[in-house]
Order: C-alpha cells, then sequence, then structure tokens
C-alpha cells in the first residue's frame, strides 16, 4: 500500500514536472493562466455581437470549459511525452501498479486544470465585472474540481488512445472543440440541435457548466446535486474506459512490439 | 530583384506543399475555423440582431489565417534551429529575411484552407448563400490578407527568437487578435483605446479588404493599408533579424536551443 501510494502521488508529481515543458513560467503564464482570460473576453464580446446572453453567462461557461485544456492535453502528454522522451518502454516495463502508475499522473493534471479554470473567473472579474457572492466561492471551487475530474477522465481515454495512435495532440483538440460546441459553453442547450443536446448530456463539462452557473446566481450546492452527480458518474466512467483502454493498449503494443513505434 | 523574388517564392512553394502535409497544420487550418464557424452561425442564428451568417463564415475564415500564423509563425526560427538548420540558413548567401519570410507566409497560406472550407461547411450545414460581390475584388484581397498577416508573423518570429518559449507566447495571442480585429466582433463594441491598436494590425484590414470584396464597401482602401503594413512589417524584420543575427554571432548561440 505504502509503494502504491508514493507510486501515486510522488510519480505523479515527478511525471507532471518532467513532462511538462510548460511548466516553466515563462509558458505556464501566457499559455495556461492568459488563454483562459482572452478565451472568455472574445466570446463574452461576441454574445454582445450576438445579443445573446449576459457576459457573466459567457464568463462561467468559458471559465469551466477552459480546464478541459488543460485535462485533456495535460493527461494526453502524460502518454505520449513518454514516447517522445523514449521512455514509455521503460515505464511500462516497471512492475509498478499500472492503477498507481497511470492514476497517479492524472491528479497533479486535475489539479491544475481546475487553477486554470479558476483564472478564466478573475480575468472576468477583472476585465468583464463578473461578479458572484462570496460565500459562492467554495461551492464553485468543488464544481470546478469536480469538472476537471470528469475532464481529466476524458483526458484518460485520450491518453489511452495516445498509446495506439501517434498524434495526441489532433485527438486533444478536436475533443476539446466537440466539449466547446457542445457542451452549453457559448450556446444555451435549447439553442442547439436536439441531437447535440442529447449527446451533450453524455459529456462532461455540460453538467458542470450548468451547476456553475446556478451557482454563480446564488443557488445552494444541494439544488444542483443531480447536476454534481451525473458528472461524477461521467467523469468515473470515461476514467475507468480510459484506464481499462490503456490496460488494454499496453498489452497490446507488447504483444505486437508498437509500443514505441505508433 | 528577380533573384530574391525567385528565393522567396521557391521557398514558398515548398514550405506550403511541406505543411500542407502536416496532420496538425491541417487540423488548425481546416478544422479550428468550422469549429468557431459552427459556433458563430449558431449563436448569430440563435437571434435576430446579430450580424449575418455570410459575415461569419468569412470573419471565421480569416480567424484560420490567424489561427495558423499565431500557433505556428511565432516560433518558425526555432524551429528551424531545432531542426538544425537555422546555421545553414544563416549561411546562405541570400538575404536573411528572403529566406524566412517565405516560411511565415506560407504559415499564414495554409489558412487559405479555412476559407475554402469553412465557406463550404456553411453552405452545405447551415445554407449560407455564398454570394461574391466583387470577384475579383475578392480573388486579390485573399492573397494581400496572406502576405500581411504573414508578414506580420515574421515580424512575431523576429522578435521573440531570443525568447526560448516563443511558440507559445505567439499562441496566447489568438484570442487577443481575434478579439481586437474585427473578424467576428465589430470593432465598434470595443472600447475607443483599441482602435489604433486594431488599425496597426494586418488582420484588421485583412478582414475588412477579404468582407468588403464579398458583402460589399470599398475595397481599395483597407487593400492599400494592407500593402502599407506588408512594407512596415518587412522594414521591420528585417532590422529585428539584422539585430538578431548580429547578436547570435557575437554570442555564437545561433545554434543553441
Amino acid at each position: 500500500m505504502k509503494t502504491w501510494l508514493r507510486i501515486f502521488f510522488v510519480g505523479g508529481v515527478i511525471s507532471f514536472r518532467a513532462l511538462f515543458s510548460w511548466i516553466r513560467p515563462s509558458i505556464y503564464i501566457p499559455t495556461m493562466l492568459l488563454g483562459p482570460t482572452t478565451q472568455v473576453l472574445f466570446f463574452a464580446y461576441l454574445g454582445r455581437t450576438a445579443h445573446l446572453k449576459s457576459d457573466s453567462w459567457f464568463v462561467v461557461g468559458n471559465a469551466v470549459q477552459s480546464a478541459s485544456v488543460a485535462a485533456l492535453f495535460g493527461m494526453g502528454f502524460a502518454i505520449d511525452g513518454e514516447r517522445w522522451t523514449q521512455t514509455l518502454s521503460a515505464v511500462l516495463a516497471t512492475p509498478a501498479n499500472r492503477a498507481a502508475l497511470f492514476l497517479g499522473r492524472a491528479l497533479p493534471v486535475l489539479v491544475n486544470a481546475a487553477v486554470t479554470a479558476a483564472t478564466g473567473f478573475l480575468g472576468g472579474a477583472l476585465l468583464l465585472g463578473f461578479r458572484m457572492p462570496w460565500s459562492q466561492v467554495p461551492a464553485l471551487a468543488l464544481v470546478l474540481l469536480l469538472a476537471s475530474f470528469a475532464c481529466t477522465g476524458l483526458g484518460m481515454l485520450t491518453g489511452a488512445v495516445g498509446l495506439r495512435m501517434r498524434d495526441v495532440p489532433i485527438i486533444a483538440n478536436l475533443t476539446m472543440a466537440v466539449l466547446l460546441i457542445f457542451c452549453g459553453v457559448n450556446i444555451p442547450l435549447d439553442k442547439l440541435p436536439g441531437w447535440m443536446h442529447r449527446t451533450a448530456d453524455w459529456l462532461p463539462m455540460t453538467h458542470s457548466i450548468a451547476a456553475a452557473r446556478r451557482i454563480a446566481e446564488g443557488a445552494s450546492l444541494r439544488s444542483v446535486s443531480s447536476e454534481l452527480l451525473r458528472e461524477l458518474a461521467l467523469g468515473l466512467t470515461y476514467l475507468l474506459v480510459g484506464f481499462g483502454l490503456m490496460r488494454f493498449f499496453e498489452q497490446e503494443g507488447r504483444r505486437l512490439g508498437t509500443l514505441d513505434r505508433a | 530583384m528577380t533573384r530574391g523574388a525567385r528565393v522567396f517564392w521557391t521557398g514558398f512553394v515548398l514550405h506550403f506543399k511541406n505543411l500542407s502535409a502536416s496532420p496538425f497544420m491541417m487540423v488548425t487550418a481546416a478544422i479550428w475555423p468550422l469549429v468557431y464557424a459552427t459556433l458563430a452561425f449558431l449563436m448569430f442564428r440563435a437571434t435576430h440582431q446579430a450580424p449575418s451568417l455570410l459575415y461569419a463564415a468569412l470573419g471565421a475564415a480569416v480567424m484560420g489565417i490567424w489561427s495558423t500564423t499565431a500557433t505556428s509563425a511565432g516560433g518558425a526560427i526555432q524551429q528551424q534551429r531545432w531542426l538544425g538548420i537555422l546555421e545553414l540558413l544563416v549561411g546562405t548567401p541570400a538575404r536573411l529575411i528572403l529566406v524566412l519570410a517565405p516560411i511565415t507566409v506560407a504559415i499564414a497560406g495554409i489558412g487559405v484552407y479555412s476559407i475554402a472550407t469553412t465557406l463550404l461547411w456553411g453552405r452545405l450545414l447551415f445554407g449560407v448563400p455564398i454570394h461574391v460581390l466583387h470577384p475579383f475584388l475578392f480573388a486579390v484581397a485573399i492573397p494581400a490578407a496572406v502576405l500581411s498577416i504573414g508578414m506580420l508573423g515574421l515580424v512575431l518570429a523576429s522578435s521573440f527568437v531570443l525568447y526560448r518559449s516563443a511558440s507559445n507566447l505567439s499562441q496566447a495571442l489568438e484570442y487577443p487578435i481575434w478579439l481586437i480585429t474585427g473578424m467576428l466582433i465589430p470593432l465598434s463594441l470595443l472600447p475607443g483605446w483599441v482602435h489604433p491598436l486594431a488599425w496597426a494590425l494586418a488582420p484588421t484590414w485583412g478582414m475588412r479588404a477579404v468582407r468588403r470584396a464579398a458583402i460589399g464597401g470599398d475595397v481599395g482602401v483597407p487593400l492599400l493599408v494592407c500593402a502599407a503594413l506588408t512594407v512596415a512589417y518587412t522594414v521591420l524584420a528585417f532590422l529585428l533579424l539584422h539585430h538578431f543575427e548580429r547578436l547570435a554571432r557575437d554570442r555564437a548561440t545561433l545554434a543553441l536551443t
């Protein structure tokens, strides 16, 4: 158990620090911290152009959604980065427990995604005058963590596919595009075609964004519990499927000798 | 003059073909503009006070040109360094700007795919009528926009060359430039202090030229400003590159990453 926890925590943090070339402040600040704010600003102004919703509506949607950048790319590169540095075979040759190995990599990614999303709110407050009751901040933080968890689950799936395909950035990009269009980030769900609305129900972010908007308006956690539980269930499902797929592709990679070749 | 034009054109064709074979560049150039076009179509369609869908389609298309420039042009010189050919490029008898400008213009040129895919996407999925008012001017406005945006990319590449994270810094400019250059958001909605900034940026005038050629309005002024900005960016990039080259030779850091 002690070894499991060591691999989970220490291994996860080392992997995060080692694999992320953007962890340096010179990269981290423009990419991870300024990115959400500029996204929030762009869509809030696009919303003004379309006369669609208030600035606050766009601030919440885009700030929460910005967690997906860190989560999807983070988990994707956590696997793909090993291939680039030619350490994938070495990592997978270790007898370490796979759950500790892979889930440990997910934890720093999850925290980073939540921090990224929080900067979107900060940017919205500073530049667009976004305001919400201070008493709602803890509840909103919980929603951000949950959204980041669900997206990290989806990121695990992306990372797993990265064991089989070479173009993880492309997969992460396409997944992010789907989230941006389908999840009610910038378009109210009732304005989307029915099939998109139904698809959105099965994607991470949809329920978190809906919950975050209500919390920002002053609703209690209890009143959005059904949305939060659905997000939690979706996150767990994606995480388990992603982990299962990772194990499957690892075994396939060993059998076919394609781990470093994909 | 002829030799310089030949170096530029050959480099442009080579890099355009090379970039066209990159899946990542094609996703940036052809897929992401569709995402923003879809968002704009759905947002604009949801209300009756928004600009037309053709306005949105053209905006998203030019956004694609800036996207490819922002994601790749800023780090174009770094990229040559990583490939291990920067010393060779600097050592060629041709002027450095003639070797590097085709790279950033080709990167912006890849954005032309976004114009084709976005207009087609809008037509097929959202029934956006593709009616170009001045086809000839439209055909002139696109290369003018590409050239001026590509040269802006070279200014970025030259400015950020001593900065190890040039590519990331350049990427961070994607949304701000979309925001302030009137691609989907009219300048009139933005605070007054933003306007002079927008006027100094090629995407503002490139967008105006393309949109006015398609929808209507004076195309001459935006085209002239595009040309003037292209010249200004070329001079600026020349000076920056000259400074960078001298500095790198002095410090012997040309090949260091």
